[in-house]
C-alpha cells in the first residue's frame, strides 16, 4: 500500500477506528450510560461511512455540494450551468425523473459541446458534485440514532430509580440478593 | 345499506394503493391516537385499525393470488429512481398472518392490558403497538432496502418501549439489553446497506439484485452480505445471538409478549430470505459461502441447547421463549437447504408457529391475569377452576410438539421430507430426537396443571374472561384448522418458494 492510497483511503481508517472504538466501549463497559455513549460513536461511524462515499474528490476539479445555482429552469442557457449537468450524471442512477430529463439535457449539451469547440466542453467539465443521497440517508439514520439514545437514557433513569445503581454489575447483583 | 357496504369494501379492495394504505394507517393513527389521549377511545380505535390492516392484508393476498405480484409506486416516482413497495405471494403471507395476530392479539388484550399495565399508560400503550405493527409490515411490503432499516427501527424502538412496560423492575433492564443488542444488529445491517450501495449506487432491492450480478466487487460484496447477516441474526435471535430474547419476553406484559414472540423474529427471518434469495443468490450464500453449513450446525445447537434451557425453566414466559429460540432453529434448517421444499418448509413454519407460540403466549396472559403468576409451582392444578385454558393449552402443546392434526406436524413433515430429500439423513434423525425435547417442557407444564394438587393461588382464581377466551381459541382453532387443510398455509408457502427460486438473483 503506498502512502497515497493509504491516506486517501483517511476517512475509511477514521470510521474504522471510531466503530472499533464504540463496539469496545459497549462490550467492556459496565456503566451503562457508557455503554449508550459507545453505541452512540458505533452508529456515528457509519454516518461517517456513508457521508464519505457520497463525497468526490478530484484533483483538478471544483467539487461542491449538490446545490443548483440560479435555479433550475432557466439554467440551460448559461455555460455555468452546465457543471450541474454533468453533475448530475455522476449520480444519474438515483436522479428523478426530473433530474433524468436534465441528465438527457445535458449529453445533449455535450454532444453540441463537442461540435462546437473544445472551449465549451471544458467548462462544462469544470465543477462536479457530491451526491447528495447518502447524506439524506444519514439524516433519516440520525434522527433514528437520536430515539434511540432518547429511549435508551430515559430507560436508564427508570433504572437507576428501581435500583439506585447504573452499574451494570451491581444491578445484577441486587437481582440475585432478591432471589 | 348492506349491499352499499359490499360494493364499498368491493371498491376498496380494487384499489392500487392498498400497499400504501397498509402502512399509512397505523402510521398516521398513533400520533394521531395520543392526541385523542381518551383510554377507552384510543383502545376502541386501535382495534378498529388493527382489523383494518388485517383487511388490507386479506386482500392484497387476494390479489396476489388471483393476478400475482404487483408494485406501487410511492408518490408516482417509478422504480429505481422512487421507493417502491412490491408485494409478492411471499411477503402477502407474511403480511397475512403479522396483521392477523396484531389484530387478534389487540382483540385479547384488553383485560390484560388492565391488569398489567398502570392506567395511565394505557393510552401510549396502544399507539406504539400499533407503531410496532407498522414497523413490521413495512420490512415485509417495501422494496427498498434502506426502507428495511427504517421499518426495522420503528418497530424496534417501539418495541424496546413496549417490553419496558412490564411490571417488575427487571423490565427496563431487558429493554435496555435488548435495545443495545438489537441496535448494534440494525447498524451491522445499515452498514451492509452502504456498502450494497456502494457496489450498485442504487437501492431499490430488484435493481440492486441486477446489478450485483454484474458486479465485480467480489470482497465488497461479501462483506456487506456478513454485516447484513449478522445484523439480522441478532434480530431472528438466532442461537448464538439469542441472549437478549429470554429476558425480554419474560418482563414484558403478557400482550406485549404475546405479540412480539408470534410476529416480530419471523418478520426478521424473512427479511433474510429476502436478503438471501432476492438481492442475493442462493449459489452466493451456498456455495461461495459455506452458509447453509453453517445454518444447519447453528441451527441445530440452537434447537438443543434452548430446547434443554427450557425444560430446566420453572417460568413458563421463560420456558417459552427458550422453545422460540428452539423453533427459530427449524426455519433455518429449511431456508437453509435451498431447495424448493426446504424453503417451503421454513416459510410455511414462520406461519405455523407464528399462530402457536402466539397462542400459547396468550394462555399465559390468561393464567397471569387470573392467578397472578407465571410460574410452574403457582399454576398446579390450575384445570380443575380454569380448564379452558388449559384446554388451549394442551392443543398449543401438541402444535408446538408437531403432533399429526396439528399445524406444527404440518411445517415439521415437510421439512423432514425435505431433509430427507436433499439427503441429509443426520440432520433429519436430529430433528426427529429434537422434537422429543419439546414433549418434555410441555408435558411438563401439562402435568402440573392437570395432575397436581391446586395451589393456594389457583384455588382462589376463576376461570379467564370470555373476551380473552374467544380470541385464544380462535388463535389455537387456527392451529389445528391449519394442521388439517393446508390450502392458504402449505400451499402459499410453497407458491411463494417457487417464485422465490425461480426469481432467485434477479426478480420479475
Amino acid at each position: 500500500m503506498t502512502p497515497e492510497t493509504f491516506f486517501g483511503l483517511f476517512n475509511y481508517w477514521i470510521v474504522i477506528c471510531l466503530m472499533m472504538t464504540g463496539f469496545y466501549i459497549v462490550i467492556s463497559s459496565g456503566n451503562l450510560i457508557k455503554t449508550v455513549i459507545g453505541l452512540n460513536i458505533f452508529q456515528t461511524s457509519v454516518f461517517l461511512l456513508y457521508i464519505t462515499m457520497g463525497k468526490l474528490t478530484d484533483p483538478v476539479k471544483r467539487v461542491t455540494a449538490p446545490i443548483l445555482e440560479g435555479g433550475h429552469g432557466d439554467s440551460h442557457g448559461d455555460h455555468s450551468a452546465h457543471g450541474e449537468h454533468v453533475a448530475q450524471v455522476s449520480f444519474e442512477e438515483h436522479a428523478s425523473e426530473q433530474l433524468h430529463d436534465a441528465v438527457k439535457h445535458a449529453h445533449a449539451d455535450l454532444s453540441e459541446a463537442g461540435h462546437g469547440g473544445a472551449e465549451h466542453a471544458h467548462e462544462v467539465a469544470e465543477v462536479l458534485y457530491s451526491n447528495p443521497l447518502p447524506s439524506v440517508l444519514m439524516l433519516t439514520a440520525i434522527v433514528v440514532g437520536i430515539a434511540t439514545t432518547a429511549l435508551a437514557l430515559a430507560l436508564i433513569v427508570r433504572i437507576r430509580e428501581d435500583y439506585g445503581t447504573i452499574e451494570e454489575d451491581e444491578i445484577l447483583e441486587l437481582d440475585k440478593e432478591l432471589q | 345499506m348492506i349491499e352499499q357496504l359490499i360494493q364499498f369494501l368491493d371498491v376498496v379492495s380494487k384499489s392500487p394503493h392498498l400497499p400504501v394504505l397498509l402502512i399509512a394507517i397505523p402510521l398516521v393513527a398513533a400520533p394521531l391516537l395520543i392526541l385523542i389521549g381518551n383510554r377507552k377511545l384510543v383502545q376502541i380505535l386501535s382495534l378498529i385499525v388493527a382489523w383494518v390492516v388485517f383487511g388490507i392484508s386479506v386482500a392484497m393476498l387476494g390479489r396476489v393470488l388471483a393476478t400475482g405480484a404487483f408494485e406501487y409506486q410511492l408518490g408516482g416516482w417509478p422504480s429505481p429512481y422512487g421507493i417502491v413497495y412490491r408485494v409478492d405471494h411471499f411477503n402477502a403471507f407474511v403480511m397475512l398472518f403479522v396483521s392477523a395476530l396484531g389484530a387478534l392479539v389487540l382483540t385479547y388484550s384488553p383485560p390484560s392490558v388492565a391488569a398489567e399495565i398502570p392506567r395511565s399508560k394505557h393510552y401510549l400503550f396502544y399507539p406504539s403497538y400499533l407503531l410496532c405493527m407498522t414497523g413490521l409490515l413495512g420490512m415485509c411490503v417495501t422494496g427498498d432496502l434502506f426502507n428495511v432499516f427504517v421499518f426495522l427501527e420503528i418497530s424496534s424502538l417501539s418495541s424496546y418501549a413496549l417490553i419496558s412496560l412490564g411490571k417488575t423492575r427487571r423490565a427496563p433492564l431487558a429493554s435496555l439489553q435488548y435495545l443495545i443488542l438489537g441496535t448494534i444488529g440494525a447498524t451491522f445491517f445499515l452498514l451492509g446497506i452502504g456498502l450494497l450501495y456502494q457496489i450498485t449506487g442504487t437501492l431499490n432491492m430488484a435493481d440492486i439484485a441486477e446489478k450485483l450480478a454484474a458486479s465485480d466487487a467480489k470482497r465488497a460484496e461479501l462483506v456487506a452480505f456478513a454485516f447484513m447477516t449478522v445484523g439480522l441474526f441478532i434480530k431472528m435471535a438466532v442461537f448464538p445471538l439469542h441472549t437478549w430474547l429470554p429476558n425480554a419476553y419474560t418482563y414484558a406484559p403478557s400482550v406485549v409478549t404475546t405479540f412480539i414472540a408470534a410476529t416480530s423474529t419471523k418478520v426478521s427471518v424473512y427479511a433474510f430470505v429476502r436478503m438471501v434469495y432476492t438481492i442475493y443468490t442462493p449459489k452466493f450464500a451456498f456455495e461461495t459461502l459455506p452458509l447453509d453449513r453453517a445454518m444447519v450446525v447453528l441451527a441445530l445447537i440452537g434447537i438443543f441447547v434452548a430446547s434443554i434451557a427450557a425444560i430446566y425453566q420453572t417460568n413458563v414466559k421463560r420456558l417459552l421463549a427458550y422453545s422460540s429460540v428452539a423453533q427459530i432453529g427449524y426455519m433455518l434448517l429449511g431456508i437453509g437447504l435451498a431447495t424448493e421444499a426446504g424453503v417451503a418448509a421454513g416459510v410455511v413454519h414462520m406461519f405455523n408457529h407464528a399462530f402457536i407460540k402466539g397462542g400459547l403466549f396468550m394462555v399465559v396472559g390468561c393464567f397471569a391475569l387470573r392467578i397472578g403468576s407465571v410460574r410452574l409451582e403457582d399454576w398446579r392444578g390450575a384445570a380443575s377452576v380454569m380448564p379452558m385454558t388449559c384446554f388451549a393449552w394442551a392443543v398449543g402443546g401438541l402444535g408446538l410438539i408437531g403432533v399429526p392434526m396439528t399445524a406444527g406436524f404440518v411445517s415439521k413433515w415437510m421439512l423432514l421430507t425435505a431433509t430427507m430429500d436433499a439427503g441429509n439423513l443426520t440432520v433429519a434423525m436430529l430433528m426427529l430426537i429434537s422434537s422429543l425435547l419439546a414433549v418434555v417442557y410441555v408435558w411438563k407444564v401439562v402435568e402440573a396443571i392437570y395432575f397436581s394438587e391446586p395451589s393456594e393461588k389457583v384455588k382462589a382464581a376463576k376461570e379467564a374472561p370470555l373476551t380473552m377466551l374467544i380470541p385464544t381459541y380462535v388463535v389455537i382453532g387456527a392451529t389445528v384448522v391449519f394442521g388439517c387443510w393446508t390450502v392458504y398455509s402449505a400451499e402459499i408457502a410453497q407458491l411463494a418458494a417457487k417464485a422465490l427460486l425461480n426469481a432467485s438473483g434477479v426478480v420479475q
